[in-house]
């Protein structure tokens, strides 16, 4: 067994059983634990009753990004709801009670926790990495397996820094070819999550691969493994390569000196050795994709930017007619015809799948040259601080202001709707975010997600573009 | 505590593919620091009109959570973001198991360690008591998860799979975090395998 070859998924894997637990499970050790806000405050609770301290506080590392405004009352950042406000001061004394380095709004480190992760080094290949947060699988990205836990686990690792897991599927996803200029990593994605279906991905760990993939940078890595997800699958994964390598090396937390050297090593073994076989796989040619946008209310709903919407009534079966009437009715949007066109209130640029500065450079290539149109609305929101320093470094800030649009402070936004940031009922955004569940970004409100190239078009076009055109 | 995890209730539907978390308990319910309270909110965007008005056709809004323990939905329950409020939500307002034709695994999770039953029935089986459900809104179905089986209006019984740990768990009235406590001189000598990693 030991010398079959194996997928990087159970490299990664079996590298991290700390015992077998019997009932066809194991005890998998988490070398780093990411908290937000939202999901740990019921977690911390239940060390309190149990009188448990955190074991491994320095494998612990807390931001706030869900709650908090991304915009300024008076040039300052100011939580008006009490009840975020609370949690937000839940997050802090958890934090200083169990020495856990927190970075709190404001902190130069601060930022949504899938951006912040990586961008301070802390991500790195071969890890096992857990948050409260479905879109944990952005980490992927680096060849670890990361996942998203609910909060009971996040008690159970803050207490034993271990959890109760059993294997995955693996599920091989291979894009052939060269992506075509204007289509993106998550153009990528979601042809892919519209190809398997919104829950196409279920009990499996998706590794990526192919030409397409090895050509993206690490910041579109993350955008496909972040949307994994949306498939329904497990995790995500692409096999560290000298992108990935480069991406780290001087990173904050990244290894120095001869312990990069010894990294490097066990990196460079984790990819998917030859003759591994997969559970299952499925092949995509990238070179034949175009710019790709979601009509529904879940991210599988999706078409290439000119094709017509599916009609209910050409549905595989009962149940897919169903759901396709019901977002279509949602939606308000009419089968057989294009969605290129269609009127858009709100663009929203932002969210921990696209608002890293590769993609704020992608939209600002089109903001460079075209203004937003009269009445729509458009809010750019850095998924970090380090993202929103190293944007105005750049200028890219006063070029989003020129054409009119919202320069933001960090934070998840109008991904979640949490803060305040949020589209009204009836209104359609076009969003780089991940989800187009209803009322997701505001209740009663639509949302169509694509890439930033995307959005940006709609943004200065008031309706849905194809930003091959604007280029 | 021990429990038997065998009840009889009638069974709201809500017969819809891909239910996601943000429709079971929406976002911006989510600044709470406790679990207690999430049932009143729950599928809160389906269940009122805006100004909070409850909406009359909404099935939480006609069954009683006193004889209503079973929700019948139909694909990918649960599916989306990775909340364990939509769970305690679900159980708040008295569910004790949910019946689809699929669950999303990190809910499927989530529920079992919050006494919620995720039951996963096959196509032929989900459409006759759905089929069963319609003729007769009041049926009622047996849970046993001792024996993992559904007994339908009719009195057909239906097998369905569980996680054998979770089962275990459930049944006995153990905790996931005191078993894996049981585990820290292996975790400590793992550690300690670790060395400068
Ligand atoms: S940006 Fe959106 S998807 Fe990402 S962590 Fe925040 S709320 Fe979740």
């Amino acid at each position: 067994m030991s010398d079959s070859p194996k997928t990087l998924y159970e490299k990664v894997y079996a590298d991290h059983v700390v015992a077998d637990a019997g009932y066809d499970r194991d005890v998998l050790y988490v070398d780093l634990h990411l908290v937000h806000e939202v999901t740990s405050p019921q977690a911390f609770s239940v060390l309190a009753e149990r009188g448990l301290k955190v074991r491994r506080p320095d494998r612990t590392v807390a931001t706030m990004d869900h709650s908090i405004p991304t915009k300024r009352t008076d040039g300052k950042l100011q939580v008006l709801d009490s009840a975020a406000q609370a949690q937000l001061q839940a997050l802090s004394e958890s934090c200083a009670k169990h020495g856990i380095p927190l970075h709190a709004m404001g902190d130069e480190a601060q930022g949504v926790v899938h951006v912040i992760g990586p961008e301070l080094g802390l991500t790195q290949p071969g890890m096992t990495i857990v948050c409260g947060d479905s879109h944990t699988s952005t980490h992927g990205a680096f060849g670890a397996l990361a996942f998203g836990i609910g909060t009971s686990q996040v008690g159970h690792v803050l207490a034993t820094q271990t959890l109760l897991e059993s294997r995955a599927k693996t599920f091989s996803v291979t894009f052939e070819g060269k992506a075509p200029e204007g289509v993106s990593a998550k153009d990528l994605v979601l042809a892919f999550i519209a190809k398997v279906g919104a829950n196409g991905g279920q009990g499996c760990v998706l590794e990526f691969r192919g030409e397409a993939i090895r050509a993206l940078s690490m910041e579109g890595r993350m955008t496909l493994c972040n949307m994994s997800i949306e498939a329904g699958a497990r995790a995500g994964m692409v096999a560290p390569d000298e992108t990935t390598f480069a991406y780290l090396e001087g990173r904050a937390h990244a290894p120095k000196g001869d312990d990069w050297g010894k990294a490097l090593e066990r990196w460079k073994a984790l990819a998917t050795d030859e003759g591994a076989t997969f559970d299952r796989e499925v092949t995509i040619d990238a070179s034949a994709l175009s710019p790709r946008v979601t009509w529904g209310t879940n991210p599988g709903m999706g078409v290439g930017i000119d094709e017509p919407l599916p009609s209910p009534a050409d549905a595989r079966d009962d149940a897919e007619k169903r759901a396709r009437e019901r977002a279509l009715e949602y939606m308000k949007l009419e089968a057989g015809k294009p969605l290129l066109g269609t009127d858009v209130d709100v663009v929203f640029i932002g969210s921990c799948t696209n608002a890293r500065i590769e993609d704020l450079r992608e939209a600002a290539r089109i903001f460079g040259k075209h203004k937003v149109a009269d009445g729509t609305r458009v809010l750019v929101v850095p998924g970090s601080r380090q993202v929103k320093h190293a944007a105005e470094a750049e200028g890219l800030h006063d070029i989003f202001t020129a054409a009119g649009a919202e320069w933001r402070d960090p934070g998840c936004s109008m991904c979640i709707a949490m803060n305040g940031d949020k589209i009204e009922p009836g209104q359609l955004a076009v969003s780089t975010s991940n989800r187009n569940f209803e009322g997701r970004q505001g209740p009663g409100g639509r949302t169509i997600l694509a890439s930033p190239l995307t959005a940006a078009a709609a943004a200065v076009r008031g309706k849905v573009a194809d930003p091959r055109e604007l280029l | 505590m021990p429990s038997t995890f065998q009840f009889r209730s009638q069974v709201a539907v809500l017969m819809r593919d891909s239910i996601d978390t943000d429709q079971i308990i929406p976002a911006r319910f989510l600044t709470t620091t406790t679990k207690a309270g999430l049932g009143k909110l729950v599928f809160n965007d389906w269940r009122y009109e805006s100004d909070g008005t409850p909406k009359g056709d909404f099935v939480l809004n006609q069954a009683d959570p006193e004889t209503t323990r079973v929700l019948l939905a139909g694909e990918d329950f649960g599916c989306g973001s990775s909340r364990e409020h939509a769970p305690w939500a679900l159980a708040d307002w008295g569910l004790r198991a949910i019946i689809a034709r699929s669950f999303a695994d990190i809910f499927r999770n989530n529920a079992l360690k919050n006494g919620l039953l995720p039951i996963a029935l096959p196509a032929e089986a989900h459409a006759t008591l759905a089929k069963d459900l319609e003729r007769d809104p009041e049926g009622e179905v047996i849970i046993s998860l001792q024996n993992q089986e559904v007994t339908l209006p009719d009195g057909s019984k239906i097998g369905f799979d569980v996680d054998p740990f979770a089962k275990h768990l459930l049944l006995n009235g153990h905790d996931e975090l005191d078993f894996l406590r049981t585990f820290t001189e292996a975790t400590e000598a793992y550690e300690g395998s670790l060395g400068s990693r």
